[in-house]
């Protein structure tokens, strides 16, 4: 069949769609590549190297990320060469790492970590230069960290092709290269025009973007991931749920996601901090002695009551005009059905409105 | 048409224009007409001859006479003695090295004897700003030949069969690119020049694009037909502002003459040319980077494929060659693809220039056919070593060639011949070194070229380049260890295997070819913490030979750290705990009383 194409990866045969990429052609038949650069929902740079392959009759390693299928093509994705291309990348990208990994966030859940440990290196061969970068802890919720960036740019795509705001990009050239808002601003000045969505602290692969939430609270492995719909709006973004010890540490994206993939706005990503906070009413509050008396923790049931007995009072007294409601965009979109009802039916008022968006 | 006994072309590349012609120009027009000779000799400004280090350039017709670094004092007597008078003005003509024999005819200078102008054929002879100039020279006529007798097929055929070769470095064959864009399909295709000269010391780009931007104009009319472009860019960097000028007087005079625009010559063939000014970045040479450039992205390289001829400037099919390709088009049209595929070798055909640069007696532009032997190139037309000193290596396609050692030689100059030596044809820098040059710092100094210039998107490249260079700053500081050449050739291998672009792939080179041939200089560095050549300041030591010292004290007057003490008339003693090897004592030593090494 035209559509197909036969090919040899690592002795054996496999038959993909034709028009994919080596890696791609890995990845569906269970074979994995080292990757830092490539994310299936942005477009591909080719740019780390670390998926590079050997391909029997070519004259260099090429990256199976961009390399698209041919018909009997003959692939080692683990061969001598290959290998020592990857240790030899690794080395180098640790020669320009910060070694602190125990107190790094990323600690667990890091790529660059996890491939040294695959491909054993314990520390780099190079002594050199490093880059060396304050720490950009300007914004309220990302620390940007650009010494442990290993320059993959998904950040940068992720911004510009996802999120449309191209807050950040590569500047300056060979060595000192880093990833930067505009005018080397920090991510929290207005003008860089960082909304806070946290996308590329989604994508970062390893330590150079960091919620800062959730710094010195937890570690990957600590925390139960629970899916769940962002109560926010209406969109119905799911996320997970970071959860140590009973308390919600944080959230990070579930690339599982039906309606965002692993794509939030600040609010979901990083506005849970209501959910432990000691302001948080967790009973309904009735003002007891007048009107300058004060609030007085009830029941629900004496809530629900009172709210019944008083609507029923003004309507008789003051007419249905007299009242109005107004509901709330994070209610969901059954919940506002039926304050609708209450509204037009029990009370006998079109005065209903609601926050819109929060 | 006014007809003159005579002409006077004065240089007006940017050579010639730094050290002073346009005042020469203006002096001679007022001189010419002060002596009421201004109807009879035209004065006219020209491009680079290419032989820079002479400049000012003056050459009289019709005599060809060759005056060299003429200044403003000297043109009141060429006017009253030779144009007036008819009497060569001996003093200013070229002397040859060696032999100070004085050569009174441009041609009969051996650095030119030995050139076969193509590309170059018109720089240094017409008025880059007449358009008029360049028709009567035959310009303009392949691009007629092509758009009334041609089908784009055909175009594309001829190419082929010329066997020109890309001479921005690659030396893919344009014919074979032009029909990849031909065949792609799409209504809306983009032809593209490449004049991101950024080599150091190549300038022919350049030289082109002064003296002649019309061949280049012509050539790129002829590629956007046979491909099917009705639009294209000349991708020039802003630090050539004469050639940007040029260009755009060049663009205008072609528009206003219907050679350039809708209908050409009255055709249906229409194409619109822009100039986009670069910014100076090296890596804007890559074509990939280049169109990203001109898209408004950062120059970064993509991955290829897919090919700009696939998927181009702004998605669009494209055809990228540079300026020294597309100035060899109009030739190929004019005189047919058979004759020019006389010149050259098997493989590559035609003539390629060379900037020849570093320690030769005459430097400057050399176009000769491909097939030469560098000795030749070197020793004739570059004269030889200056102050006879010995030849030790010529680094060959700028900074990502690699150097070519004595033995080499006599290898004809081909694409392939120099691929298989280590080194590549770039884009025809030949910097040429003597046993003064030390190899590793050779190496080094290229390879901090290309490590500042690497865009930083691949990793091999950003942080492989980085690492080289360091080994090789510690080599040179005398504190490397054996292991480091091992470290420097599989370094050297990874980055060339699995770089993303050309400039990655290519940056070891300078590395690995001086391992290649001057391993035994690295081993020096290393084993006996000496630099051979004597460049490596932190491994000279400066002593004083007790046997030639007069004791006359020179040396410890000239001494800026106070390092030189003795007697008077007694030998004296430097302290190298002191001394900062700054080398002013050799210098001051009248009686080669000391020593480095």
């Amino acid at each position: 069949m035209a559509d197909n194409v036969t090919l040899t990866i690592n002795g054996r045969k496999v038959t993909v769609q034709a028009g994919i990429t080596v890696l791609e052609a890995a990845q569906q038949n269970g074979i994995d590549i080292p990757t830092f650069c490539h994310d299936p929902e942005l477009s591909k740079p080719g740019a780390c190297r670390i998926c590079v392959v050997e391909i029997k009759g070519w004259r260099n390693l090429p990256p199976s990320c961009v390399t698209a299928v041919t018909e009997g093509m003959e692939v080692e994705t683990e061969s001598e060469a290959v290998v020592e291309a990857r240790r030899t990348i690794l080395d180098l990208l640790l020669a320009n790492h910060p070694q602190d990994c125990m107190t790094c966030q990323k600690f667990g859940d890091c790529r660059l970590a996890d491939y040294a440990y695959r491909y054993g290196l314990r520390k780099t061969t190079f002594i050199g230069e490093q880059t060396n970068v304050p720490v950009d802890e300007s914004s309220a919720v990302i620390t940007r960290d650009v010494n442990k960036c290993i320059l993959c740019g998904k950040c940068v795509r992720v911004c510009a092709e996802i999120v449309g705001r191209n807050v950040v990009d590569f500047v300056s050239r060979g060595f000192t290269t880093i990833v930067s808002p505009a005018l080397e601003m920090g991510l929290g000045e207005k003008e860089a025009g960082c909304v806070n969505c946290g996308s590329c602290v989604a994508v970062c692969p390893v330590g150079a973007l960091t919620e800062k939430n959730m710094q010195g609270i937890a570690r990957p492995w600590e925390v139960e991931k629970v899916k769940t719909t962002c109560p926010y709006c209406g969109c119905g973004c799911n996320f997970d749920l970071n959860v140590k010890d009973g308390k919600v540490v944080g959230v990070t994206s579930n690339p599982t996601s039906a309606v965002n993939g692993r794509h939030l706005c600040v609010k979901g990503r990083f506005g849970y901090d209501f959910i432990h906070s000691s302001d948080r009413l967790t009973l309904p509050l009735i003002k007891k002695g007048g009107k300058d008396g004060d609030f007085v923790e009830v029941s629900w049931d004496e809530a629900i009551r009172y709210v019944a007995s008083r609507l029923k009072e003004i309507k008789e007294e003051n007419g249905s005009e007299a009242m109005g409601i107004l509901s709330s965009a994070r209610c969901t979109n059954e919940e506002n059905y039926l304050m609708n009802k209450l509204a037009r039916v029990a009370l006998g008022t079109n005065n209903i409105d609601h926050c819109a968006r929060l | 048409m006014q007809l003159y006994r005579g002409h006077v072309l004065v240089c007006g590349g940017t050579g010639c224009v730094s050290s002073g012609s346009k005042k020469i120009q203006e002096v001679m027009a007022n001189e010419l007409t002060k002596q009421n000779l201004d109807k009879e000799i035209k004065l006219v400004e020209t491009g680079c001859h290419g032989f820079c280090e002479m400049g000012p350039i003056v050459i009289v017709y019709p005599e060809g006479t060759f005056y060299c670094q003429v200044q403003v004092d000297d043109i009141a007597e060429i006017v009253s003695e030779h144009l007036l008078k008819g009497r060569i003005v001996q003093r200013l003509l070229f002397k040859a090295p060696v032999t100070e024999e004085q050569v009174p005819s441009y041609k009969d200078i051996a650095f030119y004897k030995k050139q076969h102008r193509v590309v170059l054929r018109n720089c240094g002879h017409i008025d880059p700003e007449h358009i008029q100039e360049y028709i009567a020279r035959e310009g303009y006529e392949g691009l007629a030949k092509v758009l009334t007798t041609m089908t784009p097929q055909q175009v594309v055929d001829e190419m082929k069969k010329s066997g020109l070769r890309g001479r921005g470095g690659g030396g893919f064959p344009t014919g074979l690119k032009w029909e990849f864009a031909s065949k792609s399909p799409g209504p809306k295709k983009y032809i593209i020049c490449n004049a991101d000269e950024g080599d150091p010391g190549a300038f022919m780009d350049r030289s082109v694009l002064e003296g002649d931007p019309h061949s280049l104009l012509e050539g790129m009319l002829i590629g956007a037909y046979a491909i099917g472009a009705d639009e294209g860019y000349i991708y020039v960097r802003a630090e050539y502002p004469l050639a940007i000028k040029r260009l755009k007087v060049a663009i205008a005079q072609a528009e206003e003459l219907g050679l350039l625009g809708d209908n050409i010559m009255g055709t249906e063939f229409s194409c619109q040319l822009h100039i986009k000014e670069g910014a100076g970045a090296f890596v804007c040479g890559e074509e990939t980077a280049l169109m990203a450039s001109i898209e408004g992205s950062r120059g970064m390289p993509n991955p290829r494929p897919p090919f700009p001829a696939v998927k181009g400037l702004w998605e669009k099919p494209s055809n990228i060659n540079n300026v020294e390709t597309y100035a060899n088009v109009p030739v190929i049209f004019l005189n047919g693809a058979d004759q020019f595929a006389t010149l050259g070798t098997e493989k590559s055909k035609g003539t390629k220039v060379f900037a020849l640069t570093g320690k030769l007696r005459n430097t400057g532009l050399a176009e000769v056919p491909m097939g030469i032997a560098l000795r030749e190139i070197i020793f004739e037309i570059g004269g030889g070593i200056m102050d006879d000193k010995k030849f030790k290596a010529v680094q060959i396609g700028g900074p990502s060639g690699g150097c070519i050692p004595e033995q080499h030689l006599d290898t004809p100059v081909d694409y392939d011949s120099l691929i298989a030596l280590g080194a590549m044809m770039g884009s025809g820098g030949l910097v040429v070194m003597d046993e003064t040059s030390c190899m590793v710092d050779v190496a080094r100094f290229f390879l901090n070229f290309t490590q500042k210039e690497s865009c930083g998107k691949c990793t091999p490249c950003r942080e492989g380049t980085k690492r080289m260079l360091e080994i090789l700053q510690k080599i040179c500081d005398g504190k490397g260890v054996p292991e480091d050449i091992t470290t420097l050739e599989t370094l050297g291998a990874v980055i060339k295997n699995t770089a993303l672009c050309g400039l990655g792939q290519t940056a070891p080179n300078p590395v690995l070819a001086t391992l290649r041939y001057f391993r035994h200089e690295y081993e020096a560095h290393i084993n006996d913490k000496k630099c051979p050549a004597g460049v490596c300041s932190a491994l000279l030591e400066y002593k004083i030979v007790a046997d030639n010292c007069k004791g006359c004290g020179a040396c410890a007057r000239v001494c800026p750290a106070g390092a030189i003490t003795g007697e008077k008339k007694e030998p004296h003693e430097i302290d190298t705990s002191k001394c900062i090897k700054c080398g002013s004592c050799i210098e001051k030593c009248k009686f080669n009383a000391i020593v480095k090494g």
